[in-house]
């Protein structure tokens, strides 16, 4: 087993998707992951283990005893029955089993044998009935007998085989479940719409063609009265929604677009019936059907979601669930909101710190890049405080609470109003603009025009409702949705994921870009590397990349690709003490590379040449490196730059006005400055809290904030800002809250993103325009009388339909001409 | 003429029973996951199966 640097787009030999960076090949096989490799060698019979194994076991088995017995007891607080209550969907008896039912978001599903697997795993454990998983999700439904197997064996279950279940307490499922249930909702509208519409239009053929007189009279009748039956699911059930919320807007006093939709679809409504009952005419049942069904296709257009994606993270869902704590020497697992002050708790290997605490005993080393995007963890001694949110690397340690989880460095953040602020608005502020005038001017109109007619009152109530059919504002109603939803597509394309599509328009407004750097401008997983110290030889650099081959340390890694040879050694007795370092011996000599103190036990560097007062920041982020116990030198990693990272600053900083809040110091100042207008508009050492307030500052001088970052330390300004994106180098994995999430690999592409955002905005004025253009003309033709209702039917669902495919084409083409 | 009424009126419970199976489908959620049933249908139902796939 070799493992391959390559980007090349290999194909993996058993589930066939791309593999990424890694994969491992065996017998001329490319496989893209552990759980590939073992389902793989199952289907071979000369290595195939008879054991029913699931595929992603393999990861276990690799583990020390240590990590096993970790886990098991990390899930401890599922005996909780508060805790098991809040997840468990159903709790019910059936055929004399409790059966119960719960859904788990599992991430580590990811190639489709696991679907095999985790629905078999009912087979080998008897107590779980049947499981259901939902692939892009990332979830699981078990359903199982509580008698048999509690929550925590399933959890163990999954766990052993390989699948971590993430418990989420603070998950919003009341929202997803709704936004699942309206989503159907709308699905079997546009259904019945599109029934009726269908259906509407070949009982309207026989009137289309043959103008005002149909031959006989009695298909005639049965025609409009089965029209009425057909147009009375679509009023009643379809368009039910446009009333609602119009009713809703009327209470509160505000006009928004339904409005007009309503009055339109009414005026349609009683108007035809009017003319069916009373004169046996055709009515305009027709272009009712027409209006809502694409209204509602707009809706659906609108509502794309990236559904594997979550934009409304706190940090709660990133904390654990429950902390050890150790209250006379007994372990009891308690949930974090209940930590005190004073309180000790036990951190295990790659545990995240809920609170900020002050370390006992042991070295920790801390990995902040949940927190600020800073790949390198920092090697803390006993009595530093870790602050909440850093996760732990190394064998178990002890803490003292001295901050509550909600009053911690990095979680008092979420104090701040920008947390309570809800800025869910269906249509865009465009749109509701707009029809605030367009609302009193066309009733205003109407009322005018009827008047006028007044003395005759069948005239007057024909022209009333001809105005209001005409000047229902479809193009409107339809142009935001169409706009926004093909251009969100078109963003997701790109990997560029919105949250809503209304993002699309806060995107074209803005005037002001604010950027984070570690994470963000910079790469955190890719680093440069340099090495000081005596000059190793050849031979030398070819043991020390044998070494660090061993290991699956991120700088490992990054000091691996910095070695320049294909030489490779036997390394014997190979050791990992996890957060410290690795040694082995080659040829006799021993190697080892890690922390200062893993190398030698007196921390003063002086004897490798390096200054005293630069010593402290060199023993926290520089790996050392001994052969035959002296030190040799030290590895010293810095950030790199994304990949054109500096083109896309460049192409922005004449169009907006360009900001970066840093909280790393300004070392980088120099550098930073030719890319950024002035020295004014570099700001280092900023905490959170100071990056939110900066924000604050920048909207009440009137800007309008983009706010680019990545890591929980910018969550309050990505809140705050009036768009947010995260920079994520896997899109799956973390992003806190935010309006869109941009994956690394594409953000070259950003200057273009903003362009389109903005060339978006001016298709939807252009198609405004026209539709503006179209309603002045209906209306003056309306409001004179010369108009007949029928015309002004036909009239309005060609408008319509001119408007959705001007929208979509002219999206489509302005892509195109970026290259998007 | 009247031919033309029974046709329509039959036309019209044809079409309405699609509508009824399209209800059905929507709300017994059949639209939900559109993803893993395209990769569970290819899977093998039982061990052995899987040991002989080469």
């Amino acid at each position: 087993m070799s493992k391959l640097n390559t980007k090349s787009g290999v194909i993996c030999h058993y589930c066939g998707n791309d593999c990424r960076e890694n994969f491992i090949t065996i017998e001329d096989k490319y496989l893209c992951s552990d759980e590939c490799k073992n389902e793989f060698e199952k289907s071979i019979p000369s290595i195939s283990n008879t054991e029913p194994s699931c595929c992603c076991s393999s990861n276990n088995k690799t583990n020390t005893n240590i990590k096993e017995k970790d886990t098991h007891e990390k899930f401890n607080f599922l005996d909780d029955t508060e805790i098991q209550k809040k997840i468990v969907n159903q709790n019910g008896k059936y055929n004399g089993k409790n059966v119960t039912s719960v859904s788990l978001s599992i991430p580590g599903i990811h190639c489709t044998s696991c679907v095999g697997v985790l629905e078999n795993i009912y087979k080998t454990n008897p107590g779980i009935l049947s499981s259901k998983v939902e692939f892009l999700q990332k979830q699981i439904h078990i359903v199982y007998d509580s008698s048999v197997i509690s929550l925590k064996g399933i959890v163990k279950v999954l766990s052993d085989a390989g699948y971590e279940a993430k418990i989420d307490l603070h998950r919003d499922d009341e929202v997803s479940g709704r936004s699942k249930s309206s989503q159907k909702d709308l699905y079997i509208k546009i259904g019945v719409a599109g029934f009726c519409l269908g259906n509407i239009m070949l009982l309207s053929f026989p009137e289309y063609f043959s103008g005002e007189n149909l031959t006989d009279n009695t298909l005639k009748t049965f025609f409009n009265y089965l029209n009425i039956l057909l147009a009375l699911p679509v009023f009643f059930y379809c368009s039910s929604d446009y009333f609602k919320s119009a009713w809703s807007g009327i209470k509160q006093k505000v006009i928004s677009i339904d409005i007009p939709i309503s009055l339109g679809i009414t005026a349609l409504f009683v108007r035809s019936l009017y003319e069916i009952i009373f004169f046996n005419n055709a009515g305009y049942m027709d272009s009712m059907a027409g209006l809502v069904f694409f209204l509602l296709l707009g809706k659906l257009f609108q509502s794309k979601t990236y559904e594997s994606l979550n934009f409304e993270r706190d940090y709660r869902s990133y904390f654990p669930v429950s902390v050890t704590v150790i209250e006379d020497k007994i372990e009891k697992s308690i949930p974090v909101a209940n930590l005190r002050p004073g309180d000790r708790i036990l951190i295990r290997n790659n545990e995240i710190v809920p609170a900020d605490s002050i370390l006992f005993g042991r070295t920790s080393s801390v990995d902040y890049s949940f927190v600020s995007g800073e790949s390198i963890p920092e090697l803390k001694v006993a009595g530093e405080i870790i602050y909440a949110g850093g996760r732990h690397l190394g064998s178990s340690i002890e803490l003292e609470v001295i901050r509550t989880v909600s009053q911690s460095h990095l979680t008092k953040l979420w104090n701040d109003p920008a947390f309570k602020k809800n800025n869910t608005s269906g249509f865009s502020e465009l749109t509701d603009f707009v029809s605030k005038y367009f609302t009193i001017a066309v009733l205003a109109i109407a009322v005018a025009a009827a008047l006028y007619w007044l003395p005759d009152v069948n005239k007057a109530v024909n022209v009333f409702t001809t105005v209001l059919i005409v000047a229902c504002p479809c193009a409107l109603a339809l142009t935001t949705p169409f706009a926004f939803g093909n251009a969100q597509r078109i963003f997701g394309r790109n990997k560029f994921y919105l949250k809503n599509s209304s993002v699309v328009e806060n995107l074209a407004n803005v005037n002001s870009i604010v950027f984070d750097k570690t994470g963000t401008l910079t790469n955190s997983k890719d680093l440069t590397v340099t090495y000081n110290g005596v000059p190793l030889r050849a031979e030398e650099l070819a043991q020390v990349k044998t070494l660090v081959r061993n290991s699956s340390h991120p700088l490992s890694k990054n000091i691996y690709d910095f070695i320049e040879t294909d030489e490779y050694y036997e390394a014997e007795d190979f050791k990992e003490s996890v957060g410290e370092g690795i040694s082995c011996s080659i040829n006799g000599n021993d190697l080892k590379i890690g922390s200062v103190r893993f190398i030698v036990k007196d921390p003063d560097c002086s004897y490798i040449g390096m200054k005293k007062e630069y010593t402290k920041n060199a023993i926290s982020s520089n790996v050392f490196l001994s052969i035959n116990d002296s030190v040799k030198g030290y590895f010293s990693f810095r950030n790199k730059y994304r990949n054109g990272i500096m083109k896309v600053i460049e192409e922005l900083s004449g169009k907006y006005k360009l900001t970066l809040l840093s909280g790393d110091n300004n070392s980088e100042k120099e550098n930073l400055t030719k890319y950024f207008n002035n020295e004014s508009s570099l700001l280092f050492n900023q905490s959170p809290e100071e990056k939110l307030n900066y924000i604050k500052h920048l909207q009440s001088n009137g800007d309008r904030i983009l706010m680019i970052g990545d890591g929980l330390n910018d969550a309050g300004a990505l809140k705050q800002s009036n768009t947010g994106i995260t920079i994520s180098e896997d899109i799956t994995n973390f992003s806190p809250s935010c309006d869109a999430i941009a994956e690394a690999s594409e953000f070259s592409k950003f200057g273009k993103f903003m362009e389109f955002s903005r060339s978006t905005m001016n298709i939807i004025k252009i198609s405004f325009a026209i539709s503006f253009l179209y309603n002045v003309i209906g209306l003056y033709l309306a409001a004179t009388g010369v108009f007949s209702p029928l015309v002004a039917a036909i009239l309005m669902p060609i408008n319509s339909i001119s408007i959705v495919i001007f929208v979509t084409i002219a999206t489509n083409f302005s892509a195109k001409l970026k290259k998007l | 003429m009247s031919v033309i009424i029974l046709l329509i009126t039959v036309s019209m419970i044809v079409a309405g029973s699609f509508l009824i199976a399209f209800i059905w489908s929507v709300k017994t959620g059949q639209y939900e996951d559109k993803y893993t049933p395209s990769v569970r249908i290819l899977l093998d139902d039982t061990e052995t199966e899987k040991n002989n796939k080469v």
